[in-house]
């Protein structure tokens, strides 16, 4: 008897020591699939005819204010970026800013040029002008595959990312990686499992009856886990974007997805 | 050899769950002493804001249920109370590589909301009333 509740102990240290470090295999390039894969035809439908798709209201939202001046002494978005000239950046953000001397996500590089060129004030996270500008931005990279920049500084964040999505977080101890590498076409409730990449964002959520960025996704997974969400343009926020980037190349680019 | 069991439990940082004693593969006494409610346990099971069980577990008797644990169906003649207590508890201590939830242990978890810092999933009571009602699921006598 003794030994038994001995052998229970042991079994249970062994369990605390080993919980941390479960290796689950990265998903290879060629098993790669975007969320789009696994939705109803209706929803795909949605997502493919710019004419139904809800996301394309920001697009066009976006495209007036990317052409109009900030305040009369400012210049536009547009005195800067000829037409087209942006085609292909949503593809390879995060990137790496200089001045900031960190990695810097799609918004925040549009809020960089606000501070830096157009002398105004950052647009708040998930507000609608910064989503539209978003939106607007990365559709013209529809279709581009995800090409992360080979650049060296960012890979400690990027590593940083990677550990994050492998880690056990939140009341629950569940791991990205738990959900979206080792169990994706599983379902959680009614609700099948993506890979969990970011190829779509900003997108239409229907759940969300609007457009929501990356982070916004990545709290209602990190809510799910019982954990405590991360601050957009945090360096955990960007990390993680960073990794989920890396993780999702080469599948091309869908801003503005559509989502159950 | 007994009260050092318990120091070490208590050291794990248990101090505000019951302590409780792992012997094989399950937990032979109940946590609380009150013997759980199978309606109640029911109940707990199925909210999937509370029990979470339909998420990942079919055979429960509700409606769409998830597939990343095995279906539960009729698991009361599989198991016996003490093993389901551990499998709930802290399941980790048998396979810690499970998906499945620690439900009974708030240490070791990082990074927790703020709503449930240093809460386990459910409470003594709660557990002894899943396993009740987990206790209710035989396979259907044959025609
Ligand atoms: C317990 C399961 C689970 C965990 C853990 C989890 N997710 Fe998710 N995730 C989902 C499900 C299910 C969806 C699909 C949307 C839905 O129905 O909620 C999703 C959607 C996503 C998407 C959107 C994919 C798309 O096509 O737009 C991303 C990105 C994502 N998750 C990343 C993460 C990251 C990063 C973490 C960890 C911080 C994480 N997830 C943790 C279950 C999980
Ligand atoms: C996030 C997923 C998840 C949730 C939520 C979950 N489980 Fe599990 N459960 C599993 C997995 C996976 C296993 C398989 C055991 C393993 O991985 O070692 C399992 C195993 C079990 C077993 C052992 C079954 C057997 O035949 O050996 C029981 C009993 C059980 N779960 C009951 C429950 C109950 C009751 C709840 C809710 C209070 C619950 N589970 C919630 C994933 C889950």
């Amino acid at each position: 008897m003794r030994g038994l509740a001995v052998s229970g102990v042991l079994l249970l240290l062994a369990g605390l020591a080993a919980a941390q470090e479960i290796p689950i295999q990265e998903i290879p390039v060629s098993e790669r699939r975007s969320g789009l894969d696994q939705m109803a035809p209706e929803t795909r439908a949605m997502q493919a005819d710019d004419a139904a798709n809800p996301g394309m209201l920001w697009v066009g939202d976006g495209a007036d204010l990317f052409a109009r001046a900030p305040s009369p002494e400012a210049p536009a978005c547009a005195a800067c970026h000829e037409t087209g000239a942006l085609r292909g950046v949503a593809a390879r953000y995060p990137a790496w800013d200089t001045a900031e001397a960190r990695p810097i996500d799609l918004e925040g590089r549009i809020n960089l040029c606000r501070s830096r060129h157009q002398g105004a004030a950052p647009l708040p996270r998930e507000g609608r002008d910064l989503l539209a500008l978003t939106a607007f931005v990365a559709n013209q990279s529809r279709g581009l595959p995800i090409a992360p920049p080979a650049d060296p500084r960012l890979a400690p964040a990027r590593a940083a990312g990677r550990a994050l999505f492998e880690r056990p977080l939140g009341q629950l101890r569940f791991s990205c990686a738990g959900c979206h590498d080792a169990n994706w076409g599983r379902h959680l409730g009614a609700a099948p499992i993506p890979q969990g990449h970011p190829t779509g964002y900003p997108l239409y959520r229907l759940e969300w009856q609007g457009l929501g960025s990356l982070q916004r996704r990545l709290r209602n997974c990190l809510a799910g886990m019982r954990a405590e969400p991360f601050a957009p343009d945090s360096p955990e926020a960007t990390a993680l974007a960073l990794y989920l980037m890396q993780r999702a190349a080469p599948l091309p680019v869908e801003t503005p997805a559509v989502r159950p | 050899m007994r009260p050092h069991l318990l120091a070490i439990l208590v050291a794990l940082g248990q101090t505000a769950l019951a302590p409780y004693r792992i012997e094989g593969d399950a937990i032979p006494s109940a946590l609380g002493g009150a013997a759980g409610d199978p309606d109640r346990g029911r109940a707990i099971a199925l909210d999937p804001r509370k029990g979470l069980c339909t998420l990942c577990h079919a055979g429960l008797g509700a409606g769409p249920a998830g597939d990343l644990g095995p279906d539960l169906s009729g698991v009361g003649a599989r198991l016996a109370a003490g093993q389901l207590r551990l499998r709930l508890v802290d399941g980790r201590a048998l396979n810690p590589g499970t998906l499945m939830p620690s439900y009974y242990r708030a240490a070791g978890a990082e990074r927790v909301g703020a709503a449930w810092v240093d809460r386990p999933v459910l409470d003594a009571d709660e557990i002894e009333d899943v396993i009740a009602f987990l206790l209710t699921l035989r396979p259907e006598a044959p025609r």
